[in-house]
């Protein structure tokens, strides 16, 4: 197949066009702000579902919150009113809790300002900075996941990347020395990539060659990464010096990616995720690769008679996708622990599923969508210390999200909006029947 | 040999892959011969491996099985070497699978003879942990075999054994009965799947993601609650009353097999008639013969009369009720009270016996038990400190499951139209 071919093929199989392009076969179309208002409608028309997809978990959310609640339900019996009362503080309690914790506090962000004391501005940024911290990770899996998707596989096994990417570029970081950071930061950034990378080659050459469904072989890699990480964290090599429990050696200051401003923890690695999403992006609507492995999402059979051959998508789309999944814990390492301990991830490959959902499997959908659950993840735990709501409830409102975004049909049904043509996207993976 | 046997004939593909996984296993069990006798035999020196059998109770003792470590070693290498030289040469045919089974049996009592080579063992302790481990897991085993058969797939068996697991504490607490708790448990095993159920058939959503929502939410809510309800009253509501042993009597005086099988809590002879009743009831009743027709083509099924979507939800929210029951055996079964994320991926393992025994009931209790063995041997191990890292053999159920969906020794098959949600026209 020539190149010019494939250039313009992408216009009659891609389903739906992602934004008019200013120049090229639109541009004799509408005019100007009809087109624009109609990319705006689209733009609103993609993000309304999401939208009260998450609005609906909150709400749900909310439910559980009062329902939980021993004092709200005992006083249901005796004063109904002072139940309600009761109900409505604790929600806006826990939920202004975890806004405070992953937005932060305006009031005192002003105070600071108008006092000029930095150190006060920057400690009003603190919350918005763990959410930057949260969501690094996230965005790396978010578009691990939503990259398998658009392949039509489905990437169950992001956290076992993740571990194997985190042990690989912890070790760079620590075991090489004598590097200067622009050699040996890249350099173990580039370790996590290739550990992810691994990790996400096996069940894609095994479904390609073999068949293998990538769901169980990605869930059962998951388990064999993390009881490797264990064994790791045992070997003289990795264990740190002097201890007995599980830790690894500190990772140098060379290869750390350092925060952005000094005293914050948000780090560099966010950076690395925003590029990771113009790459993906660039990799998926704009390079002939992406659109082979497009074809091969909707229609293997259609790409294999068009020259492409789906099993090289399948072990090609695996290895990035991995390699994504990897850097999620380069940028852990690096960036934020800068050692490994077991079960130092609190789930971000399955949150990455999430992520990928709700942003549509897009690129710019998963930076938001990882910004979102970032701020949850961020916000949980300040959350849990003020109003001593547990933590978990951003667990359940993620289960929610995830929930409604799958099925469509109930936000629908609940909001009471008219179905719209299918988009293509939303049976991503088949049974493993075959 | 006549001339016209020995004139070349091209082969079909299908003989061409049988050759090829012929030898590739001869050639494996010839690796395994050679690993055993590096691994197994030479490091050991004179010394002896004592296998104690009593594990108390019995009216009537065995004596103690004492092997030569190294010998046995070698003989053991020896059977799997010349296995792997007829497997290689000529192959077993019919009989590949049993040999299999052989040699992978003569490679882990290698194993054992290693590790207690100069100490004991107590083997019938091993083999009872090793069915006591396994229940958790044959139970979200055949609450997966349930579900596939109808044709949904079921990764929701981790959300499905918390739930259970949570639930029994705590109306096992509360009402300070622990039948009582072990009912709640199955019924809330039930709800959940009755959810994925919905989401699957109802709304056809991606049966992958239901499920993978049902293990998301189960594992956050029973976090939450508790954090919120059972930490602050610990001892009203996650204090259950641990079902104990029951001895079946004479059976349990059976020397070894008596305590292997015999002696344990109720959970597990429910398993044991669980495992009966749905292995006869899949293969050898109209019952099953719908749930599998549905299960493989419900097209078809369909139309002949049987109602799809009722046999999918009824076998959904069934296998549901298992795993509530085998998630109930988390807490009443085993240590009382609830802890947050207790299963620890037990369900996936579940998932992983499932395959591993092929989508069958009496498959997937022997894949339960290897992976049960694999984690009691584990255990031991470091109560005799032997120097192998017990990761690896924690790792032996899923790398044993990614090879049999490879198809890399022997393959298992899901039902066709397993994940497929059925439209009815």
């Amino acid at each position: 197949m020539s190149d010019e071919t494939s250039t313009r093929q992408p216009e009659r199989v891609e389903p739906v066009r992602e934004q008019p392009t200013p120049d090229g076969p639109e541009a004799a179309e509408p005019a100007p702000e009809g087109r624009e208002r109609a990319g705006a409608f689209r733009f609103l028309r993609a993000i309304l579902l999401p939208v009260l997809a998450i609005l609906s978990a909150f709400v749900v959310g909310a439910f559980i919150i009062v329902l939980s609640d021993a004092q709200a339900l005992g006083l249901i019996g005796t004063d109904p009113g002072a139940a309600l009362g009761r109900a409505w503080s604790i929600v806006i309690d826990s939920y202004g809790a975890l806004l405070r914790g992953s937005i932060g506090d305006p009031g005192r962000l002003f105070g600071a300002l108008l006092a000029l004391d930095w150190n006060g501005v920057k400690a009003a940024f603190n919350p918005l900075s763990e959410t930057i911290v949260s969501a690094t990770p996230l965005i790396f899996t978010g578009l691990s996941v939503a990259l398998a998707f658009r392949v039509g596989l489905f990437n169950i096994g992001a956290e076992g990347q993740l571990y194997i990417g985190a042990l690989l570029a912890v070790i760079v970081g620590f075991a090489i020395t004598g590097l200067p950071w622009f050699i040996h930061a890249p350099l173990a950034v580039a370790a996590g990539f290739l550990g992810g990378a691994l990790w996400g080659f096996v069940p894609g050459i095994l479904k390609a060659r073999t068949g293998a469904h990538e769901v169980i072989v990605t869930i059962m890699l998951n388990f064999v990464a993390y009881r490797t990480v264990d064994y790791a964290l045992k070997t003289e090599f990795v264990q740190r010096e002097g201890r007995n429990d599980p830790i690894s050696k500190i990772v140098l200051e060379s290869a750390r990616l350092e925060p952005i401003i000094g005293g914050l923890r948000a780090h560099w690695g966010i950076a690395i995720a925003v590029a990771a999403v113009i790459f993906v992006w660039w990799l998926l609507f704009r390079s002939k690769w992406g659109f082979e492995f497009r074809a091969v999402g909707l229609n293997p059979r259609a790409a294999r008679y068009a020259g492409i051959s789906p099993s090289w998508a399948t072990v090609m789309s695996m290895v990035i996708a991995g390699g994504l999944g990897g850097l999620a814990g380069a940028s852990l390492m690096l960036g934020a622990s800068h050692t490994l301990t077991p079960g130092f991830s609190p789930g971000y490959g399955f949150d990455g599923i999430t992520v990928a959902l709700v942003g549509a499997t897009r690129p710019a959908g998963v930076l938001g969508a990882a910004l979102l659950f970032g701020a949850l993840r961020a916000g949980a735990t300040p959350m849990e210390a003020a109003t001593g709501t547990p933590r978990d409830l951003v667990v359940v409102i993620q289960a929610l999200v995830i929930l409604f975004i799958a099925a469509p049909a109930l936000v629908r049904a609940i909001y009471r909006i008219r179905a719209e043509r299918s988009l293509g996207t939303e049976v991503f993976a088949r049974g493993w029947g075959s | 040999m006549t001339a016209i046997a020995a004139a070349p004939r091209s082969l079909t593909l299908a003989e061409r892959r049988a050759r090829t996984r012929q030898r590739v296993l001869g050639i494996i069990y010839l690796v395994t011969a050679a690993v055993m006798v590096v691994g197994f035999a030479l490091p050991v020196g004179d010394v002896t491996s004592t296998f104690t059998l009593n594990l108390g109770g019995t009216a009537i003792t065995v004596p103690d099985l004492v092997l030569p470590s190294a010998a046995t070693g070698y003989l053991l290498a020896g059977a799997v070497a010349f296995a792997g030289a007829i497997q290689l040469t000529r192959g077993f045919g019919a009989r590949w699978a049993l040999v299999l089974g052989g040699v992978a049996a003569a490679f882990v009592f290698g194993f054992l003879v290693w590790v207690a080579a100069g100490q004991s063992m107590n083997l019938t302790g091993v083999l009872q942990s090793t069915l006591q481990r396994s229940v958790p897991i044959v139970f979200g085993a055949l609450a997966g075999v349930l579900c596939e058969r109808s044709g949904v797939v079921n990764i929701a068996i981790e959300g499905m054994l918390l739930t259970g697991a949570f639930v029994a504490a705590v109306v096992g607490s509360v009402t300070d009965n622990s039948w009582i708790g072990m009912i709640a448990a199955v019924l809330a095993g039930g709800l959940m799947a009755g959810i994925l159920a919905v989401l699957a058939i109802r709304y056809r959503v991606d049966q992958i993601i239901a499920g993978f929502f049902i293990n998301i939410f189960a594992t956050g809510l029973t976090s939450f609650l508790a954090v919120r309800w059972l930490a602050p009253y610990q001892q009203e509501l996650n204090r259950p009353e641990v079902l104990g042993a029951i001895p079946i009597p004479l059976l349990s005086e059976i020397p070894i097999l008596g305590p292997i099988l015999f002696r344990h809590n109720i959970f597990v002879y429910f398993l044991f008639v669980l495992i009966i009743v749905i292995h006869l009831g899949l293969f050898y009743t109209r019952w099953g013969l719908r749930v599998r027709a549905v299960g493989e083509h419900p097209k078809a099924a369909d139309t002949v009369g049987i109602d799809v979507y009722f046999v999918r939800y009824r076998n959904v929210i069934l296998g549901g009720m298992v795993a509530g029951l085998g998630g109930a055996f988390f807490t009443i079964g085993s240590t009382g009270g609830f802890e947050r994320e207790m299963t620890a991926g037990r369900g996936f393992i579940g998932l992983a016996a499932m395959i591993f025994g092929g989508w069958n009931p009496i498959g997937s209790f022997l894949a339960g038990l290897v992976f049960g063995f694999a984690d009691a041997v584990q255990s031991r191990l470091s109560i005799l400190n032997i120097a192998i890292p017990s990761e690896f053999l924690l790792m032996v159920p899923y790398v044993v499951t990614i090879v049999v969906v490879a198809g890399l020794v022997g393959r298992t098959r899901a039902p066709a139209a397993d994940g497929k949600p059925y439209v009815k026209e």
